[in-house]
């Protein structure tokens, strides 16, 4: 099926160049990584995990949130989802290859990664985690590829797939779970240390990772002759549209037993993010932005009228992703580190070079989905003829 | 000498799946027979043994930062910990905070004038209970089944810093980048660190193996006691015995062997 | 099959391509290394272990050897002969071989292997330089 990936037109390649000099230039900046240590990066003594870590989180939830195409067809037999769920299973492939490589610019000894497998340690979360993304990946291709590829000779998929179908679905909720057990399981970092972490996590997930789904569709239907179709895409947009409601709740509930405990050490990291600690703001606008965006998703999801009109909800889920990315992807992280355990303020901000190496990365993860959907797509068209 | 051999060959067996090291003895035995004794590794004859070492620092007799300096300068000029200007960058094993830092979550209003002034000396607490070996993903941070020191294998280490996020007491700290050229004086029998890897106090482990009290308790000028915490006749047990004493962020579980006397 | 000459002017170029190192270095064998030795090397005779061992072993002694200094506590080896050393590559192996450049780095260099040692460990902790 390889094939159908590299025949493309003009645009296509065009694309594709574009993604690669992106993902050429970020290699040249990680190998000065390499060479001069991660002191190139915004991260500190106080704030040791940066943006590399939070992107990693981030995307975990949108491999997870690829779950929520699959267990409507497979589990409840909702038809209508059939097309896509290769869209969703292909989505989550190129977020967990994100997430690997994520990973791996974070580390000091790169070249000593497989001593987690040389000394494997359970009692680590980081062990467990290594272990569910890699499944989840393996499970996503298999899946993929022989349904992909059974849809394409015209026959039913494989019977050995079912089995490891139903498996992932779980597998899905425990990326995230594990992901969040990272962080919520730490002694003196208020900011995470609370249950409803995971669950937070989850919710967010199921908003970003479908919102995304529902952008990638309407691309699809503008730029290939394969229609996803109008009730895949309302279907998912409910979907959405619950999700994003539980996570503001979730985080509602945080912020409640937060401010009515008045635990300083939860409270603190709160307080920097949204108010600015000790005259230290930095990304108190990025909070508020982010708040504001997801409720502006909620209002244009949630109304009927919005979440019909196809222009209206594309804007509702791009406000949603974006939402969702810098409550993760920039609060998430630095809040827990921001004041450090000694309750100094040590604020991070990315550097450039830093900014470099997480565009390229997301550029080979765009640069992996562009050539999986360029090959989900090629076969839908060639079955339809 | 008889166990140590033992583990050593135990040890050889590990290695073999890890490193494929089973070669080197196989070429060794056959070069010189079964009848040769096998080569073996043992403690030291002079080294301090304990259950679980502790330190008590008696802030009683800190007045000044001046006070501490020593203890600093004799931990980090003896392992070559590096000074960085970069504040980020920042590495150390041993240094002062003021109380309402050091015991963050005991801020007490209206401290007296002597515990408000004076500078705290904090280090890494070598936790029974330790957070960041739990959440180590390759046992390069360990506690040491002899004495209960939390150690650094910084061969093993892969930079993942999931111990600095684990540690309460930001006792951890990052080499950023090369810090040889950072350090002032290298004392050339302990090593420097690398880039990349995760460094903290170890409680003078090359000292004890040679019967030898930790560099900064001997700088210390009787303000640091350093002993086994389970051998009630030790001098911190007989410190701990006679004054009321404190600990960083005690509700937390993680049993720190570091124990302050106000 | 009107690819065949396409085919095979590939695999041509691919061979050329594969065993180019060993055109390259035809009949230019690189002589072996020179390893100096120490006064105080040449006056001990055999190292921890027998020169032969040492020779093509000694990476895989001090892998154990840190080994059981880091994790078990344990300094001492003693060796065949039931003599101890030790076991510290800054303070007992390069007090031997203080000279790094002429015995370490030769061999080193010539089998084109870069270990990482001299990152941490101080290569000349004796010798002033």
């Amino acid at each position: 099926m390889l094939e159908l990936a590299i025949k493309g037109s003009k645009k296509f390649y065009g694309w594709i160049i574009a993604l690669l000099a992106i993902v050429g230039i970020g290699f040249g900046i990680y190998l000065m990584q390499l060479g001069f240590g991660l002191g190139i990066t915004g991260m500190s003594r106080d704030v040791s995990w940066g943006f590399y870590i939070a992107q990693f989180t981030f995307l975990v939830g949108v491999a997870a949130g690829g779950v929520m195409v699959v267990t409507p067809y497979y589990l409840h037999n909702y038809k209508a989802f059939g097309k896509i769920t290769i869209l969703g299973e292909f989505l989550a492939i190129a977020a967990i290859s994100m997430c690997l490589m994520f990973i791996l610019v974070d580390l000091g000894q790169p070249m000593r990664m497989f001593n987690v497998l040389l000394y494997p340690t359970p009692n680590s979360v980081l062990f467990w985690d290594m272990i569910v993304l890699n499944g989840y990946l393996f499970l996503n291709i298999v899946i993929g590829w022989n349904v992909l590829e059974a849809e394409r000779n015209g026959a039913h998929y494989p019977m050995w797939i079912k089995p490891l179908i139903y498996l992932s679905i779980p597998w899905a909720v425990g990326i995230h779970t594990v992901t969040a057990f990272l962080y919520c399981g730490l002694p003196g970092r208020g900011f995470w240390l609370t249950a409803i972490l995971a669950p937070r996590f989850l919710a967010s997930a199921f908003a970003a990772g479908p919102a995304l789904l529902i952008l990638l569709c309407l691309i699809i239907r503008k730029v290939t002759n394969f229609d996803p179709g109008k009730e895949q895409i309302q279907s998912l947009a409910k979907i959405v549209a619950y999700a994003i409601c539980l996570n503001v709740f979730f985080f509602l509930c945080e912020v409640f037993v937060v401010f009515y405990s008045q635990i300083p050490e939860h409270m603190d990291h709160l307080k920097y993010l949204f108010f600015g600690f000790h005259g230290h703001d930095s990304l108190v606008g990025w909070m508020w932005s982010s708040m504001a965006l997801m409720l502006v998703g909620i209002i244009l999801l949630v109304n009927p009228f919005t979440r019909k009109n196809e222009t209206t909800l594309a804007v509702g889920c791009g406000v949603i992703f974006i939402g969702t990315w810098i409550d993760k992807g920039l609060g998430m992280i630095s809040g827990g580190f921001v004041p450090s355990p000694l309750h100094h303020v040590t604020e991070y901000a990315p550097t450039l070079p830093e900014i470099g190496i997480t565009l390229a990365v997301w550029a080979a993860g765009f640069l992996i989905l562009t050539i999986f959907y360029k090959m989900a797509i090629g076969v839908k068209e060639e079955v339809r003829g | 000498m008889e166990n140590s051999r033992r583990r050593f060959l135990e040890m050889l067996g590990i290695a073999a799946v890890a490193a494929g090291t089973q070669p080197v003895w196989n070429a060794f035995a056959a070069e010189h027979g079964s009848a040769t004794p096998e080569p073996s590794v043992k403690k030291g004859p002079n080294e301090l043994k304990a259950k679980q070492w502790a330190m008590v620092i008696d802030t009683r007799k800190i007045e000044k930062a001046s006070d501490l300096e020593p203890i600093i300068e004799a931990c980090h000029k003896l392992h070559n910990v590096p000074h960085f200007e970069n504040k980020h960058h920042e590495i150390k094993w041993i240094w002062e905070e003021e109380y309402i830092h050091a015991f963050p979550t005991d801020p007490n209003r209206f401290l007296d004038e002597r515990i408000h002034h004076i500078p705290f000396l904090v280090l890494c607490n070598h936790c029974e209970n330790p957070p960041c070996v739990r959440a180590c993903p390759t046992k390069a941070t360990f506690k040491r089944e002899s004495d209960g020191i939390v150690m650094m294998d910084f061969h093993r280490c892969i930079g993942c810093r999931f111990c600095m996020a684990a540690c309460p007491y930001g006792a951890r700290s990052f080499n950023f980048r090369d810090p040889r050229p950072f350090i002032k004086e290298t004392n050339k029998e302990f090593p420097t660190r690398m880039k990349g890897v995760v460094e903290k106090c170890q409680f003078c482990t090359e000292r004890l193996a040679v019967g030898l009290q930790p560099a900064c308790v001997e700088a210390s000028n009787g303000i640091l006691t350093f002993g086994d915490l389970y051998d009630e006749e030790s001098d911190v047990r007989k410190l701990l015995k006679e004054n009321f004493s404190i600990r960083r962020k005690q509700s937390l579980g993680t049993e720190p062997s570091v124990y302050y006397i106000v | 099959m009107n690819d065949r000459k396409y085919i095979l002017t590939g695999l041509v170029i691919f061979f050329a391509i594969v065993t180019f190192p060993f055109w390259y270095n035809l009949g230019k064998a690189a002589p072996g290394p020179d390893i100096k030795l120490t006064e105080k090397a040449k006056a001990a005779k055999t190292c921890v272990m027998p020169t032969s061992y040492m020779r093509a072993e000694h990476m895989q002694l001090l892998d154990l050897w840190r080994h059981n200094v880091v994790r078990n506590a344990e300094r001492v080896f003693v060796n065949t002969e039931g003599k101890e050393f030790n076991m510290s590559l800054s303070n007992t192996c390069l007090d031997c071989h203080s000279n790094k450049a002429d015995f370490c780095d030769k061999c080193h260099n010539y089998s084109s292997v870069r270990p990482y040692c001299w990152d941490c460990h101080i290569e000349n902790p004796k010798e002033a330089k």
